[in-house]
């Protein structure tokens, strides 16, 4: 190549307008990545913009406090908000232990084996499996078989299965990024194995597994497809009482009153997304904040 | 057309097995203050706002009882029915001879509680100023499973030689089960190639954008978006009706009115929060179907619906197959 014969040089006209066209090139790379985020972000601001226009006129301690009903004025989400704050505490109690256990016994405790292997090939495929395909195993399992009918109870058990890869794949990261030092510091003054793990490698990794939890959790939230697969109900004037009881939740109402004929109620499904965009904000909010707890000790 | 056969066949059996009405009513409505118990109610969308309606009103009188109204659509409320999981399914379409066949396997009795009309509305944009009316027979030619239709000269020759864009509900929806049943004779027959949705308002704001549009649906939604599209007036048994209030209710606008239903599972009828919540449905249906954009049967209707409920009378008044009424099934 001609660049590397260095007696021969490129006069310097030539060199300055290859030089131009290189940052040139990277001028409009640039201005390409700002564009497209760009656009992302005013699509989404545009988006927010018009919930927001639409829902915050109805958006009041009645509309929080208020059962649904037929009258757009008089229309609240307190048995949905009740409903899915039950399902997302519900949902975090059974899969916080199963899938923090499950990952630590992957990264820890299972030997190297071909089974380690597919188990852990399969949780990784389960990550991206459509969730209303979880919704139909729901119904099989704990609506039907189990005889749980559409309780809290059911729905949260659904959405534990739903977010159970994601929680174990993202705490078996947090656990892996534990340096190996602080392990083999101690083993070697005489740790059990699970000395080990409890006293060290958890509190370390903790910060990481608990924020891939909430974020897991915001994503139960979220959903609407496996609620109505296992029959959660859409009109409820009560607020659960137990694990037993009938719920709705914050994605059917909306649903229901984004489908219905009525303006008013299209605006009463804005200012429940805002609502439930809250809800979501606070809970990735407290991930945060939770990380950095964990980075400052 | 079908209407009026369902309508004089549901009158014709109440009259014949009616009499004098021994009237149980009073008992259920004394002291519905005091009951408690839980009433579960699932099935059809189109019927969701009237069960809900209900629901909410029937707790200011008895705040007690725990009502719940799920949306699992016609067919999805039929099972749960006859799992008997729910004590009441909501329809929108009477029960098919399927169902009923499942129904009287599993050893459940319903009794059948038509609760209001829906007039199914066919409708074209604004700016469509050529559609006058359509015959059955148009609308049997534009959505025939075979249709030749792809422009609206083919339906008329002098509407212009555009192409005609169609707009309609999913196959899953009972709206669609009565429009193919009634217009092309056959249940689910339908041309393949239009637009659907299962969302109503997908439809309207696909017809109110298009100006060579053509679709329907229920009447709630052509109500509340009046200044966005036109229902098309329909060449039926009584000239050429379009869709109101008062056509759907007095039965001119035909052969698209269809009623509405609620099954109750007669067995569920012997405790007082369900055959209270029952009375206090019909009673209050006229006035709260109205008030969420659906029609009114007439009061004679729902006076034969409160005798049928006293006698707990089972079996259907309808029998699924368009166009025609089969017998009532007696028990």
């Amino acid at each position: 190549m001609a660049a590397n014969d260095l007696t021969k040089r490129p006069a310097l006209g030539q060199r300055s307008a290859s030089l131009r066209r290189r940052h040139l090139l990277a001028a409009l790379f640039k201005a390409c990545c700002v564009g497209l985020t760009a656009a992302a972000v005013a699509v989404l601001g545009l988006l927010i913009y018009q919930v927001a226009a639409d829902g915050l006129p109805w958006l009041d301690m009645q509309f929080l406090t208020n059962f649904p009903s037929r009258f757009a004025e008089k229309a609240g989400v307190k048995s949905a908000l009740f409903g899915t704050l039950w399902i997302v505490t519900l949902t975090a109690l059974i899969s916080l232990p199963v899938g923090v256990l499950a990952a630590i016994y992957l990264e820890d405790y299972a030997p190297p084996s071909r089974l380690t292997r597919v188990i852990e090939i399969n949780i990784a495929n389960l990550a991206g499996v459509p969730s209303i395909v979880y919704g139909i195993l729901g119904l099989a399992i704990f609506v039907r078989f189990m005889g749980l009918e559409r309780s809290v109870l059911a729905g949260a058990l659904t959405m534990s299965l739903l977010i159970l890869p994601v929680i174990i794949i993202s705490a078996k990261e947090a656990i892996r990024a534990v340096p190996a030092s602080i392990r083999l510091a101690a083993f070697a003054v005489g740790a059990t194995h699970w000395q080990v793990v409890r006293a060290h490698v958890l509190p370390a990794a903790l910060p990481g597994i608990l924020t891939g939890v909430i974020l897991a959790l915001s994503r139960a939230i979220g959903e609407t497809a496996p609620l109505i697969m296992i029959g959660a109900l859409t009109y409820v004037a009560f607020v659960p009482a137990g694990p037993m009881d009938e719920f709705t939740a914050l994605p059917i109402q909306i649903f229901n009153w984004v489908s219905r004929p009525q303006q008013e109620f299209h605006e009463l499904a804005a200012a429940g997304i805002i609502v439930l965009l809250v809800v979501l904000l606070s809970m990735n909010a407290l991930a945060v904040l939770i990380r950095y707890q964990g980075t400052r000790k | 057309m079908l209407r009026n056969f369902l309508l004089a066949a549901l009158s014709l059996v109440l009259v014949a097995c009616g009499e004098p009405a021994a009237t149980t009513a009073p008992a259920a409505a004394t002291s519905a203050a005091g009951l408690e118990g839980r009433v579960q109610l699932d099935g059809s969308s189109t019927v969701f706002p009237i069960s809900e309606a209900v629901a909410e009103e029937f707790g200011a009188v008895a705040p007690r009882v725990r009502v719940t109204v799920g949306i699992s659509g016609t067919g999805g409320g039929f099972k749960k029915f006859i799992h008997e999981e729910i004590d009441i399914s909501s329809s929108s379409r009477p029960i098919k001879s399927s169902e009923m066949e499942d129904a009287a396997a599993a050893g459940v009795e319903f009794i059948e509680l038509p609760v209001a009309y829906d007039g199914i509305s066919v409708v074209v944009n604004l700016e469509n100023d050529w559609v006058d009316y359509l015959t059955v027979a148009e609308l049997n030619q534009i959505w025939q499973p075979d249709s030749t239709v792809t422009t609206w000269s083919d339906v008329r020759t002098e509407w212009p030689a555009e192409p005609i864009q169609l707009y309609g509900p999913g196959t899953d929806s009972g709206t669609f089960d009565y429009f193919t049943g009634v217009i092309n004779g056959k249940e689910q027959a339908s041309r393949g190639d239009f637009t659907a949705s299962e969302d109503d308002n997908v439809l309207v704001q696909g017809i109110a954008g298009d100006k060579y549009s053509l679709g329907y649906f229920g009447f709630a939604y052509y109500h509340e978006n009046q200044d966005k599209l036109r229902a098309a007036a329909v060449l039926g048994p009584n000239g050429v009706v379009a869709p109101t209030v008062e056509t759907i209710n007095n039965g001119t606008y035909a052969p698209l009115s269809r009623p509405v239903f609620i099954y109750l599972n007669k067995a569920s009828l012997a405790r007082p929060e369900v055959a209270a919540f029952v009375d206090f449905y019909i009673r209050s249906a006229a006035k709260l179907a109205e008030e969420v954009g659906y029609i009114a049967l007439p009061d004679v209707v729902y006076e034969r619906v409160l005798q049928r409920i006293a006698k707990a009378e089972t079996g259907t008044a309808y029998h699924a197959s368009p166009g025609k009424v089969s017998t009532l099934i007696v028990n």
